[in-house]
């Protein structure tokens, strides 16, 4: 199949999750990406290599372990300024995740500050938004008597842009946007929407989780005007670890953003009465950071950047289409978003009148299927849909056309299971 | 065909779901709840009918609207037949026993005396992701009942609606 990622039997092999068979002799179908990704033996030897070895607290520790730790750790930070294309390595802020970081850049809005947001401010967001993306804004509102507005969401599943300038206003402060939606698999236009907040003066946040782990990034490459302010990712989604997150941000922003937490390693120097602090990025690392997992993210971004984005890009878009093509013919199957691959991400969510996504779920499950069954942390979304709930189906760079028959197979035998034949 | 998933897809359950018993929002009633499975969204809103009976309080209504998988509807609809008409201490204990066989991971043997097609459940134990499901209604009907039996003794006054979260 043309557009798939060159080699992609070594590609697997790389991954040895993927070589488990489950209950009943049945192989291992992961196609729940988008809820977490598989990890390549590279990181995971990354992490075991540094614990076994060069194990101790960074920055502090004076000994050769200490040094050692320090290097590993700051490396994985040029990694990943590498792997987005950051104008300054010091922009990227290690976080413990897409949320803490979302939820660094909604708090520090809240406190005083050249950017402090206040009553009759306005804070714009989107229908189509994980929690992790709605649930930091409603709290910043309530907090700061802001008041929060949204982009709709098309029949189609795009962003309802008509009213743009209606929205985006001079009391706009923040924007903050989904680039590929999680449920809808919509990528969004975050160049003309930046574009247009800047022009009133609005603070641009993007939420890659599902960007990062798919197209390629070079944010020192972007038009200033349409480079976000900050943008937000996972470690786990790019095949890292968990407990690592990224906050990148342009560092005429980040300086003028209060600390977040207060603690060890982001001070300069601390008396009882008051602290001053350090320069970014250690102004927003409080605490020992997860020093592993972020050099286990410098090893995945460093594996993506080896298979190269476009790459990874060009095979998740493959498989897409071949997939949307597979489930269409289920039938009475709705695809729950844009139809045409190119518009689209690789989470697919869907539904099947008279089965619940549950009980889809499960009954893939003993087939060896693994998918994701819910709300996907989108129940705006969903509501805007008219579902409780569906199933989502979402690939990677290690997913084959074999396994998205082996889904269709699993959804025709659900149906007749349910008795819809 | 898995036996696992015959197990957990006993006829019964199937049955229940497709033609689900006393199904609706009835009055009159005494409490109201509204439970959620913030994992995947399933929700239930559950009214109980309490009055002094010769053996104390006894359920006279249960009745709920539903939203849900196979399993948390059928379970809704099996909790129905199984507590309306009985004293609430028999029917709490039942609620104790179905409790008791859902976290047993699939190692509690049913007592059909006492769940009747509640036993139909027994598969679901061996699937963690479900268990919830199963335990929503259930859950729903004991808050609601705690809460009808604080309210005053032979009031009908519907109470107001309460919100409760499960944990994760």
């Amino acid at each position: 199949m043309e557009g798939l990622l060159p080699d992609l039997d070594v590609v697997r092999k790389d991954f040895p999750i993927l070589s488990r068979v489950l209950a009943d002799g049945r192989p291992l179908v992961y196609l729940d990406s988008a809820n977490t990704s598989q990890k390549p033996q590279v990181v995971i030897d990354t992490m075991v290599d540094h614990l076994e070895r060069h194990n101790a607290n960074i920055a502090r520790a004076m000994h050769q372990l200490g040094a050692e730790a320090t290097a590993a750790y700051e490396d994985a930070r040029d990694k990943v300024a590498a792997f987005l294309g950051a104008p300054d390595r010091d922009e990227v802020i290690f976080a413990k995740n897409a949320t803490e970081a979302l939820n660094l850049t909604a708090n520090t809005l809240v406190w005083p500050g050249e950017r402090q947001v206040g009553p009759g401010d306005e804070i714009v967001i989107t229908e189509m938004e994980h929690h992790s993306n709605i649930v930091p804004w409603q709290l910043l509102c309530e907090r700061t008597g802001a008041t929060l507005r949204w982009f709709g969401v098309t029949d189609d599943g795009h962003l309802d842009l008509a009213h743009i300038d209606d929205l985006i206003t001079e009391r706009t402060k923040v924007v903050s946007l989904v680039w590929v939606s999680n449920m809808l698999g919509t990528v969004n236009p975050v160049n003309e929407i930046a574009r247009r907040a800047h022009e009133v003066g609005a603070l641009v946040v993007v939420d890659a989780s599902q960007a990062a782990p798919q197209l390629p990034i070079d944010l020192a490459s972007m038009p200033d005007e349409e480079r976000p302010d900050l943008l937000a990712f996972t470690g786990h989604k790019v095949v890292g670890p968990t407990g690592v997150g990224v906050l990148w941000g342009r560092r005429s922003v980040l300086d003028q953003l209060p600390p977040f937490l207060g603690g060890g390693e982001m001070i300069e120097t601390v008396t009882m009465e008051r602290s001053t602090y350090a320069p970014v990025p250690h102004k927003f690392e409080a605490g020992t950071p997860p020093i592993v997992e972020a050099i286990g993210l410098g090893a995945a971004v460093d594996y993506l950047s080896v298979l190269g984005m476009e790459h990874v890009h060009r095979h998740e878009q493959t498989i897409t289409a071949y997939a949307l093509t597979g489930l269409q013919t289920v039938p009475g199957l709705r695809v729950l978003g844009p139809l045409d691959a190119a518009a689209r991400g690789g989470a697919i969510s869907f539904e099947i009148p008279g089965v619940h996504p549950h009980d889809v779920s499960t009954v893939l499950d003993t087939r060896g299927i693994a998918v994701r069954a819910g709300h996907h942390c989108a129940k705006p979304a969903h509501q805007r849909f008219g579902v409780q709930s569906s199933t989502r189906m979402s690939s990677y760079l290690y997913t084959t056309p074999a396994e998205i028959d082996a889904l269709v197979e699993g959804l025709e035998y659900t149906r007749s299971y349910f008795g819809l034949d | 065909m898995s036996t696992d998933l015959d197990a957990l897809y006993q006829e019964i359950i199937l049955d229940h779901y497709k033609n689900p018993h006393h199904q609706g929002l009835r009055e009159p009633f005494e409490s109201e709840v509204h439970h959620v499975n913030p994992t995947c969204g399933d929700e239930v809103t559950l009214r109980v009918h309490l009055s002094d009976g010769p053996d104390g309080l006894r359920v006279d209504d249960v009745s709920y609207d539903a939203l849900g998988c196979s399993i948390s509807q059928a379970s809704a609809s099996v909790l129905t037949d199984l507590v309306i008409g009985r004293p609430v201490d028999d029917a709490m204990r039942i609620h104790d026993e179905f409790l008791t066989l859902m976290q047993g991971k699939g190692r509690v043997e049913p007592d059909e005396e006492v769940l009747e097609d509640g036993i139909a459940f027994a598969g679901v134990a061996k699937f963690p992701a479900r268990i919830k499901c199963a335990l929503l209604s259930w859950m729903a009907w004991k808050d609601a009942t705690t809460t009808a039996q604080a309210s005053p003794a032979g009031s009908t006054r519907p109470v107001e609606p309460v919100e409760t979260k499960e944990t994760r």
